[in-house]
């Protein structure tokens, strides 16, 4: 049938089921077609802590969110316009994500008795026949019976049968957005070249899926989504964590020292251990340790033999390493900590995002303790940030936290990649070998950055003793002289300060650079604090958005671009940490904004809020 | 290659001021390892010294070498990390009974299982000495301390059972007052290629003076100890007139002359279940009929490889198999779009 075809800046799609409904497989093939259409897009992955929790129940439901338009998209969406549901529990979590009058493609088998029961819902009150969904467009279809009609030659089994669902609703939805399915089918082709049934199955169903829309009368309407005018150049999509460990990688690179990655399973940080741990042949060496401590003091090992030494975690995790932390500032060595925040405290909410730990990256350590600390913005910015902790960790001999969270690590974005030789260089100079009739050698003789010589074991001459206690400055013997304790808090205070001499000011980076609010983020809202931003600036206010991604020490300029606002507002998703550290340096009276529900910002919620501000 | 200079022990010492205790095991220690180094052949920039924390972790600071005095409990960690990423050094582990079993006992029983290339001393007082005498894991039940004034009711470990249990491929015990003993099996711990634990018998004068006594004094020594060779018959006593046999799994005291020579056990270091049961010759000296405690190698196995070899191979296997990784053409990936 001929359908009517409508073109669209942007839209925003759910994928919601049950986990076992590989909703996140669907969503991140059609987030790879997209992307190889041009579309400017964001992905926001929503899934249950528990690996299979009880199958079709609320706490059961994974989610996976798109944005992607003809235009630049910075957010997966607050809202979106098309929510497909495999079962009831889906719907009932998801709703309230769907605008008025958004399309809901519902499989029907997932709002039987059973399913009704499981996601607690009443007899009789079955949404898809109550008139509960008026005020929607609302499409029902049988996946499962289509899927079983589709393969019942197949000679698979129910189950397997079954778990080809998802395949039908990508089809169906490459089919209303015009999607190309190739990439698709090479996806299953290689991941199940060593089971031709089910390869055949899952090709066979994902044409039925598309076939249903151009055959069906349900379907009227096709989109079109025109590629998004972005900066010119080569494209890839890239997720949070993967650029995370990619901006490791180069950094090793970049630096000519392998990489040493000690570390510990935890949720949300995982993947990039996973990921890292596939390019051994960049000399990158993965070091799954007994816990979390040993995962720290394993890298800092790994510092004092020459290596670039990582260890990455979430806030349990990091809260576990804080005394290393503590010992690799005693010791002036190299030492890069990724945390990939999740909500807090204790062990929280696994899998669901919170700007946690800030306070903690700043201060939660025993003694005067000061990091470097900087933040990506996006997933992208993982990989532009992971290497600038790098870089500077190495430039300084210091450690550097680098902070992403779970929103970002698990998002992903296209990503104009760079080539390897625009990246700044990682300057590292071991100290030299000396001969017996040279002047003794100072393990701790400052540079113009105030950081010592890095003396690796095996270099002749260098023999000297590093530790936890206080050392006297210049020659690294434990002190416990009362003048040089104070000056050696104040020194390593003094090095982390100077590494605002070579980071780059802060900038504006949407608005003007005066007004009435100046909205101030650091981390995983960028996207939707510069959407509200600019809808704000759309409707006529005097409103410009920063947002911070070297946090310790701060932009030498950040005071300055503060000052030309009336007001500072500060959204963060935590109970306020970065406006505490602001209002304490800047003696300004920042406003404080704040969700802490695990849940990204909504660009919307931010415009509301900060007109009640104007 | 340039020859090696022959060192001495001296050029082992640093210029810091030893400051245990006068008349702390601790000085036995030191002295045997400066003076076992020179002989090993190898440059000193070579050695690297890592410790935690407690009396025995200042030792870093008295070797001239490298050396990190880390944190309580984790220097089995580091030197991991230290020996994956620099394979060429010799890495030591200086640590204590609380250091190692207490605090740091994760991280302890995972080195043995993993078996790096590494060389532990461990310390034994059988007491908390930096922290002014509380009971530590290896001391006695009943021990009264400043923590435990009627009496600790916490059961001690046995160190050598719990290394064997953790498979560790070098397990040793020896004592601060035999510096010929100590040398000896530092030596054969270097030589060892994995993990060498070395449980050291050290007598800390002013909070657990006299703990290991009967082992270490004359009266008592060739009574209740035990040193054990490979390939010879397991002897004890004044005039080694005592011997072990086995009866089944069951080890029995026997007067030599008594017995065939060919019944007595011999001992031999690759047998880890007869190493098991010397490990428990573990029994309060009070008990009548009680074991003498053994000295010496209880067990070697150099058919495991190490950590570190099997770590490394990886990364060169990675390489032979995929080449060395092209930094851009990561970037790139496998799917690329050009925007015009
Ligand atoms: S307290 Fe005991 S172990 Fe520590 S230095 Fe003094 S004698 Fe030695």
């Amino acid at each position: 049938m001929n359908s009517i075809e409508t073109t669209l800046e942007s839209v925003v799609i759910r994928f919601a089921g049950d986990s076992g409904d590989g909703m996140q497989l669907t969503g991140s093939q059609f987030t790879n077609a997209t992307a190889l259409l041009g579309n400017d897009l964001a992905t926001f992955p929503d899934f249950p802590a528990e690996i299979r929790a009880p199958q079709g129940t609320l706490a059961g439901v994974s989610g996976f969110q798109i944005h992607f338009g003809s235009t630049r998209i910075h957010t997966p969406g607050d809202r979106c316009d098309v929510l497909v549901v495999m079962n009831v529990a889906a719907l009932k979590a998801n709703l309230r994500n769907l605008k008025k009058g958004g399309v809901i493609i519902a499989n029907t088998d997932g709002f039987d008795a059973k399913n009704m029961r499981l996601a607690n819902v009443p007899e009789g009150e079955n949404p898809l026949e109550n008139g509960s969904l008026s005020e929607y467009d609302v499409k029902t279809i049988d996946v499962t019976k289509i899927t079983r009609a589709a393969l019942a030659d197949s000679g698979l089994g129910t189950k397997e049968i079954d778990r080809c669902k998802n395949m039908f609703v990508l089809g169906l939805l490459y089919w209303m957005y015009h999607r190309p399915m190739d990439n698709t089918l090479a996806f299953i082709q290689a991941k199940f070249k060593k089971n031709e049934a089910v390869l055949n199955a899952n090709i066979k169903v994902l044409q039925a899926g598309w076939s249903y829309g151009e055959t069906t009368e349900m379907f009227a309407n096709r989109y079109n989504i025109a590629p998004a005018k972005m900066e010119a150049g080569v494209y890839r999509g890239i997720m949070g964590n993967q650029a995370a460990a990619y901006g490791l990688i180069a950094a090793s690179v970049k630096s000519g020292l392998p990489l040493f990655y000690g570390t510990y399973p935890i949720t949300p940080a995982s993947d990039v251990l996973h990921e890292l741990s596939k390019y051994k042949n960049f000399d990158i060496k993965t070091f799954q340790a007994e816990d979390e401590i040993a995962g720290i003091c394993s890298a800092i090992g790994a510092a004092f033999g020459g290596h670039l030494a990582v260890t990455g975690s979430s806030g349990p995790g990091i809260a576990l390493k804080t005394e290393a932390i503590g010992l690799a500032t005693m010791l002036e060595l190299p030492l890069v900590v990724v945390n990939i925040q999740r909500a807090g405290p204790s062990t929280g909410l696994p899998t669901k995002t919170e700007q946690a730990d800030l306070l903690q990256s700043f201060y939660g350590r025993n003694g005067e303790c000061p990091v470097v600390i900087v933040a990506a913005q996006s997933p992208a910015d993982c990989f532009i940030m992971a290497y600038e902790a790098c870089r500077i960790s190495l430039e300084h001999m210091i450690p550097v936290f680098f902070l992403s969270d779970g929103y970002i690590a698990n998002g992903s974005e296209p990503w104009k990649f760079p080539n390897s030789s625009e990246l700044p260089n990682i300057t590292v100079e071991f100290a030299k070998e000396r001969a017996s009739s040279d002047d003794k050698f100072m393990p701790y003789f400052r540079d113009e950055k105030l950081s010592r010589p890095w003396a690796v074991p095996g270099t002749k001459g260098l023999e000297h003793r590093i530790g936890g206690l206080e050392k006297q400055n210049i020659t690294g013997n434990i002190s416990y002289d009362p003048d040089n304790h104070e000056l050696m808090v104040k020194l390593r205070q003094e090095k982390v300060d100077l590494v605002a001499n070579y980071i780059p000011n802060q900038t504006i980076d949407t608005g003007d650079d005066s007004g009435d609010i100046l909205i101030l983020g650091w981390g995983g809202t960028y996207g939707a604090l510069k959407t509200a931003t600019q809808q704000l600036i759309t409707d006529g206010h005097k409103v410009s958005h920063a947002h911070l991604r070297y946090l310790n020490p701060f932009p030498k300029n950040l005071g300055e671009l503060m000052g030309k606002f009336k007001k500072v507002v500060i959204p963060e998703l935590n109970n306020g940490q970065l406006v505490k550290i602001i209002r304490d340096k800047y003696f300004i009276d920042a406003i404080a904004y704040n969700k802490i529900q695990g849940q990204p910002f909504m660009a919307s919620e931010v415009v509301a809020y900060i007109k009640s501000q104007l | 290659m340039t020859a090696i200079e022959k060192l001495t022990s001296k050029d082992f010492a640093s210029d810091q001021e030893v400051r245990w205790c006068p008349g702390c095991g601790d000085y036995s220690i030191l002295k045997q390892v400066q003076t076992v180094l020179p002989d090993l052949g190898r440059p000193k920039e070579e050695f690297v010294f890592i410790s935690g924390i407690g009396c025995s972790s200042r030792f870093p600071y008295y070797m001239d070498t490298f050396g990190m005095h880390s944190i309580h409990g984790r220097a089995t960690a580091i030197a991991t990390g230290l020996k994956a990423t620099r394979p060429d050094l010799s890495v030591w582990v200086i640590t204590g009974d609380g250091d190692s079993m207490s605090i740091g006992g994760n991280h302890f029983i995972h080195m043995l299982r993993r078996n790096p290339d590494l060389n532990v001393l461990l310390f034994n007082n059988q007491i908390y000495g930096l922290t002014k005498g509380q009971y530590s894991p290896t001391s006695e039940q009943g021990k009264v301390t400043k923590s435990t004034p009627m009496g600790s009711v916490d059961y001690p470990f046995n160190p050598i059972a719990l290394c064997l249990g953790a498979d560790a491929t070098f397990v040793a015990r020896t004592m601060d007052r035999d510096p010929k003993h100590q040398q000896a099996i530092i030596k054969r711990g270097y030589e060892h290629k994995g993990t060498s634990m070395i449980e050291i018998y050290q007598n800390c004068n002013v909070f657990n003076d006299g703990a290991f006594e009967i082992f270490t004094e004359k009266g008592s020594k060739k009574q209740e100890t035990l040193f054990m060779e490979n390939g010879k018959p397991l002897l004890f006593g004044e005039q080694n007139e005592k011997g072990i046999m086995l009866d089944g799994f069951k080890p029995v005291i026997v007067n030599i002359s008594d017995v065939s020579s060919n019944d007595l056990w011999i001992h031999d270091e690759t047998d880890l279940v007869k190493a098991t049961i010397l490990s428990r010759f573990y029994d309060d000296a009070s008990i009548e009929g009680h074991f003498p405690r053994p000295f010496g190698v209880f067990y070697v196995n150099e058919n495991k490889a190490t950590f570190d070899d099997l770590f490394n191979a990886q990364i060169e296997e990675a390489k032979t198999n995929y080449g060395k990784g092209d930094l851009d053409k990561l970037l790139a990936g496998r799917e690329t779009w050009v925007v015009n």
